[in-house]
C-alpha cells in the first residue's frame, strides 16, 4: 500500500524497500514463529505482524485465535497503534476467534469441542471469504502454550493442531504467526515440543531481556533468524537479524545495539 | 443519508457499572484500568497505584518462610475495611480462622508516613537534591485522602469481628478436596456477582487463594489440572471487577508447571526469607537486621496496553515497621569502608531471575 518508512523488523521479516522487490505479502506460505520469556513479552510482535497485516494488502484478511487474552485488550492496543479491529471486523477482513475459556474434553468424551474442531473452524472461516480476501491471509496463534493447556496437556495433539495449520497455511500461500514461551520448555523432557515447531518455523523471532536487566529505554533485544530457500537452486539461507527495541503505545521502535542517543 | 456513529468500540466492555473515583478504594488508572489496594501502601506505590481490577496476581512463595501471608493478610483485611466482598480459599481444615488474625487499621498517632526529617539538618547538602532521580511520590500531606484507598494496617490488631462476620466473606477449604472443580464453581459463583458484561454489582470483590498446590492437596500432582484452574480463573476474571491474588510455592511443583504459572500471572511478586545472622549481608545492606524478608516484582499487569512496565528497582526489602507495618524499602548498599571508593546510593535491583540461594540484586 503506501510506502511506509520499514523499520528493522520489517526487513527483518522480509519487507523489502525497494518497491519491485516488494511481495504484497512477503510472509505468505510461511510460519512465523514468536518466543518469548517471563522477563520479557513478545506480544508486541504479533501486534506488529498484526498491523502489518490489514497495511500490506486491502483485501488481506486476519483470522486470529486468542487462548491469552480478551478481544477488547488487543482492540485498545491495536487502536493505539492505528488499527481499528472493530471496522476491520465489520468489512469481514478480522475473524476473532475466542479461545480464552476453551476447554477440550478429556479423553474418552466426545471430542466436539477438541482442537480438530477449531480446525475445522479455521478451514470454514477461509472457506466463507470472497475470492478477492483469499488471496493474503493471515492466521495468528496466541499463544501456544495456552493452546496445549487447551488440550489438556496432550502435546501431540497441540503438535497436530500446528501441522494441519501449517500445512493448510503453506499449500494456500497464507502466513502463520504463533507467539510461544521459550522457558516454558527449557526443561529436558519438554523441549522436544518446542524443538519440533521451532524446525517446521520459516522466520523465528526469539525476544529477550537485555543480559544486564531491564532498562527505560531499551525494553530487550530480539533475534530474528529467517530461513530463506531459494528454491530453483535448492540452497536455502539463513539470515540472521539482531537488534534491540523499546515498545511504546503508538509504535514500537527497533534499533541496533549502540544506536540509540 | 450517512448516519454518523459515534466512534465506540463494540468490544469495549461497559465500564459505566464502575464509578470510579467516587467509589470508596477504587481508583482510576491509565487504559482504562481501575486499581484497588494491596492494603500495602509500598506496595501500591511500587505497582503504579494498586492491584488492577481484572488481573490475576500471583505470589510465589518461599517455602522456608510465611511471608507471603503478610500479603495477603493486608490485601484481604483492606479489602473487608473498604467493604469488598472477600472469597477466601486455603488448604486448612478451618479457613475462617484465619480470619482471626487480619490487621486493623493502626491507630492514627502512629503516622508512618515518613517525613523527610532529616532535610532539616542537611541544609548544606541542598544544592546536591536536584541530581537525585527518584522522584517524591505523592508524599501525601492529605493522611485522610489516602486512607481512604490504602490503610496503614497494623498487624499485631486484629481486626474488629463486624468485619469478618459480616455476609462479605465466603471461606473455601480445600484440604480435602479431591480436586479443585469445587473451587472453581465458588469463584465462578463469586465471579459473576462482579461480571462487567451484564451490569453486575458495581463495587470490586476479592479473591484470595493461598497455597493452592501445597501438598496436602490430593490434587497437588495434578499439573494440568491445576493449571487449567488457573486458566479458566484468569479467563472469568478478566471481564469481572475483581482482584483474584493466588500464592504457589514455585520449589514444589515442576519447573515448566511453575513457568506456566508466572506466565499466566498478569502481576508476578516473589517474596524470599532473608537469612538471620547473615555476616556478608550484614555488610552489604544497611538496615539488614531489621528486614524480614525480600520482595521481588518480576512483572506488573498491564492490561490493554503493549507496554512494559520497567520499573527502577525490582527487588525490595520487607521490613516490619514499629513492629506493626510491612513497609517495601528499596535496598540500599552499606558504605564502603576504606579506600573502595563506591559511594553511599542506591542499589538497584537487577531483574534478573533469582536462583533460591543466591542472592542477586
Amino acid at each position: 500500500m503506501e510506502q511506509q518508512g520499514l523499520d528493522l523488523m520489517d526487513q527483518a521479516l522480509g519487507f523489502h524497500s525497494n518497491k519491485a522487490q516488494q511481495q504484497p505479502w512477503p510472509l505468505s506460505g510461511r510460519f512465523v514463529l514468536v518466543e518469548d520469556c517471563v522477563d520479557t513479552s513478545g506480544a508486541f510482535v504479533l501486534h506488529h505482524i498484526l498491523k502489518r497485516s490489514f497495511t500490506s494488502h486491502p483485501s488481506s484478511a486476519v483470522i486470529f485465535l486468542a487462548f491469552a487474552n480478551p478481544i477488547n485488550h488487543y482492540d485498545r492496543v491495536l487502536r493505539k497503534l492505528g488499527c481499528n479491529l472493530a471496522s476491520q471486523r465489520d468489512t469481514g477482513r478480522f475473524f476473532f476467534l475466542d479461545m480464552l475459556m476453551l476447554q477440550c474434553p478429556v479423553e474418552g468424551e466426545p471430542n466436539h469441542d477438541g482442537l480438530a474442531a477449531v480446525f475445522e473452524k479455521i478451514e470454514r472461516v477461509i472457506s466463507e471469504l470472497s475470492p478477492e480476501n483469499k488471496k493474503f491471509v493471515t492466521v495468528i496463534i496466541d499463544d501456544i502454550s495456552c493452546l496445549e493447556l487447551a488440550a489438556n496437556g496432550s502435546s501431540n495433539d497441540a503438535i497436530d493442531f500446528l501441522h494441519y495449520c501449517y500445512t493448510l497455511t503453506s499449500e494456500n500461500d497464507y502466513a502463520l504467526v504463533a507467539l510461544n514461551h521459550r522457558d516454558i520448555y527449557s526443561d529436558g523432557e519438554r523441549s522436544t515440543f518446542k524443538l519440533e515447531i521451532e524446525y517446521l518455523a520459516d522466520i523465528l523471532v526469539k525476544v529477550d531481556p537485555l543480559a544486564t536487566g531491564l532498562a527505560k529505554d531499551v525494553h530487550g533485544q530480539v533475534m530474528v533468524l529467517n530461513k530463506e530457500t531459494q528454491k530453483q537452486h535448492g540452497i536455502s539461507s539463513i539470515k540472521v537479524h539482531n537488534f534491540h527495541f523499546k515498545i511504546k503505545e503508538n509504535n514500537t521502535e527497533y534499533f541496533y545495539a549502540g544506536s540509540r542517543t | 443519508m450517512a448516519t454518523t456513529r459515534t466512534r465506540v468500540s463494540s468490544f469495549a466492555p461497559n465500564l459505566s457499572s464502575v464509578k470510579s473515583s467516587q467509589h470508596l478504594g477504587l481508583k482510576n488508572g491509565p487504559n482504562g484500568a481501575t486499581f484497588i489496594s494491596s492494603g500495602i501502601s509500598d506496595l501500591d506505590k511500587i505497582l503504579g497505584g494498586g492491584f488492577t481490577l481484572g488481573s490475576l496476581v500471583m505470589i510465589m512463595e518461599d517455602a522456608e518462610a510465611p511471608h507471603h501471608m503478610l500479603l495477603l493478610r493486608n490485601f484481604m483485611s483492606q479489602g473487608l475495611l473498604h467493604r469488598q466482598p472477600l472469597l477466601y480459599s486455603s488448604p486448612s481444615k478451618d479457613p475462617r480462622g484465619f480470619l482471626g488474625t487480619l490487621p486493623s487499621p493502626g491507630s492514627s498517632k502512629d503516622d508512618i508516613s515518613r517525613e523527610p526529617s532529616h532535610e532539616k539538618d542537611l541544609r548544606i547538602a541542598w544544592q546536591y537534591k536536584k541530581y537525585f532521580s527518584v522522584p517524591q511520590l505523592n508524599i501525601n500531606t492529605n493522611n485522610g485522602g489516602q486512607h481512604d484507598y490504602c490503610n496503614d494496617l497494623d498487624l499485631r490488631k486484629p481486626l474488629e469481628r463486624h468485619f469478618i462476620t459480616s455476609n462479605n466473606v465466603d471461606c473455601v477449604s480445600i484440604q480435602n478436596s479431591q480436586n479443585l472443580d469445587v473451587l472453581k464453581d465458588r469463584c465462578a459463583e463469586f465471579l459473576a456477582q462482579f461480571s462487567r458484561n451484564e451490569g453486575g454489582s458495581s463495587s470490586a470483590g476479592r479473591i484470595a487463594i493461598q497455597s493452592f498446590c501445597s501438598p496436602q492437596c490430593k490434587y497437588s500432582d495434578m499439573e494440568w489440572h491445576m493449571l487449567s484452574f488457573i486458566r479458566s480463573l484468569k479467563g472469568m476474571a478478566r471481564s469481572s471487577n475483581v482482584v483474584v491474588v493466588v500464592t504457589f510455592p514455585p520449589s514444589l511443583l515442576s519447573p515448566s508447571c511453575s513457568k506456566r504459572l508466572q506466565h499466566m500471572a498478569d502481576t508476578l511478586l516473589s517474596v524470599r526469607a532473608i537469612p538471620d545472622e547473615d555476616k556478608e549481608l550484614a555488610k552489604l545492606l544497611t538496615g539488614y537486621q531489621d528486614m524480614v524478608g525480600l520482595l521481588n516484582v518480576h512483572k506488573v499487569a498491564r492490561l490493554n496496553t503493549q507496554v512494559p512496565v520497567i520499573l527502577e528497582a525490582t527487588t525490595f526489602s520487607i521490613k516490619l515497621q514499629k513492629r506493626k507495618y510491612l513497609v517495601f524499602e528499596c535496598l540500599n548498599q552499606a558504605p564502603v569502608d576504606g579506600s573502595g571508593g563506591s559511594s553511599y546510593g542506591n542499589y538497584d535491583g537487577c531483574s534478573r531471575s533469582t536462583k533460591a540461594v543466591s542472592l542477586d540484586f
